[in-house]
């Protein structure tokens, strides 16, 4: 099928470097995903620049059906980067994969001003790009979606460890101020660095202030009353705060028990009744003969 | 076979665990405290875990069944001195404890002994 000697494709885009960096320039700043607020021009010249080269070298090494041959690895990688460099810029998918998609038309005219006659040949060509293309596109995104979930992580981890802190209100009175929803794994770490504080401090109550909780369910509810459970086995007391109406209604409505737990509307509710608790223990102590 | 001593002091019985629990442990911890409670006619007693850092579902029903069985017997039960990590994993059994009194250390759970002691004679 080859006719006479219509050039190959690697050594096309070889020769023509410079006019294919110059028309895929022009398309993506046509594009309307393209950021150039967020990128800036030079910027976006040389990565184009960098990967032209890097994918002309792959294109004289490699075959052309599968991206994943090492021939494509410094494409890869190169793309690897750009994604990753997007995707922290904040820029959407669509933004990050327009980057090689844009890529298409400037090697297709190409391919039509040198094959123009040889149909057969163009034809092929162009389905083999394209599929090319496609491919390292979509390695673009599955590259711009790895980084995003590194980020979600870290973000996770970081509020993990931002979220938990347990503060010293009094002489034995503890409080736990809570924000955000409530996961198995918060409630955990929540639970750890509750009961080791009491240990540390010699507290014989722990205020748990539920006012930035947005929301209580079921599973919440369980959470926040294993929390308790546990305080009361290492010989403290639990006093819940800053319950909402609405979130009064739904623990109701759910049907949820929350048993002999005392509940107080506000953080200074709960410790007032704690400063009488401690105050009333310590009366009671001193008037007991045999102490 | 190890026992876990039962000291008496006054009408209190002291028991503190000292060991790593097991299962024949913790059986025979039961049948010498109950002897001790009807011979010694005991008003309390109190059980301190704070050397205890292992316990699984089977010694965290027998510390709940101990202090039940003193209960009937008429005797105060407090438990001392649990650890969060043991704390976290009777929760996570499902293990509450509901009905046995805790403290946080011996002196505490001395002081609400004589407490419940108190109210009940008064």
């Amino acid at each position: 099928m080859p006719s006479a000697d219509p050039p190959r494709f690697s050594d096309l885009v070889a020769a023509n470097e410079a006019t294919l960096l110059a028309d895929w320039m022009k398309q993506q700043k046509a594009a309307r995903g393209t950021r150039l607020d967020l990128l800036g021009e030079s910027e976006l010249e040389d990565q184009s620049r960098r990967f032209l080269r890097a994918f002309r070298t792959a294109l004289a090494t490699g075959d052309l059906d599968d991206v994943s041959q090492p021939a494509w690895s410094d494409v890869r990688d190169f793309l690897r980067e750009v994604s990753r460099s997007r995707a922290l810029q904040g820029l959407k998918p669509a933004e990050t994969a327009l980057f090689v998609f844009s890529l298409k038309q400037p090697l297709f005219a190409l391919l039509r001003g040198a094959l123009g006659n040889a149909t057969d040949r163009l034809a092929l060509d162009t389905w083999q790009i394209s599929t090319l293309l496609d491919q390292l596109g979509l390695f673009t995104m599955e590259a711009y979606q790895q980084t995003r979930e590194e980020i979600i992580v870290r973000q996770q981890q970081e509020l993990l460890e931002l979220s938990t802190p347990v503060v010293q209100l009094w002489d034995r009175i503890l409080a736990l101020p809570l924000v955000g929803t409530l996961d198995s794994s918060r409630t955990q770490v929540v639970m750890e660095s509750l009961l080791e504080r009491i240990v540390a401090t010699g507290s014989e109550i722990a205020i748990i202030d539920i006012t930035g909780v947005p929301t209580v369910d079921t599973l919440v509810a369980q959470h926040l009353l294993k929390t308790i459970a546990a305080t009361r086995l290492m010989g403290a007391d639990c006093i819940i705060s800053g319950i909402r109406p609405q979130i009064a209604q739904t623990i109701v409505h759910l049907g949820v028990d929350l048993g002999t737990v005392v509940t107080k509307a506000t953080l200074a509710d709960a410790f007032a009744v704690a400063l009488k608790r401690t105050r009333d223990a310590a009366v009671s102590a001193q008037r007991d003969p045999t102490t | 076979m190890d026992r876990i001593p039962i000291l008496k002091m006054g009408e209190y019985l002291l028991v503190t665990i000292q060991v790593d629990m097991h299962d024949q442990l913790a059986l025979a911890l039961q049948e010498d405290l109950t002897e001790r409670i009807n011979r010694e006619r005991a008003a309390g007693v109190l059980i301190d875990i704070s050397s205890l850092d292992v316990v699984d579902s089977f010694i965290g029903r027998m510390i709940g069944n101990i202090a039940a069985m003193a209960r009937v017997l008429d005797a105060n039960t407090v438990v001392t001195g649990m650890r969060p990590a043991v704390a976290i994993t009777l929760v996570e059994l499902g293990l509450s404890l509901e009905g046995v009194h805790t403290a946080l250390n011996v002196e505490r759970g001395m002081a609400l002994l004589r407490k419940k002691v108190a109210a009940r004679n008064a």
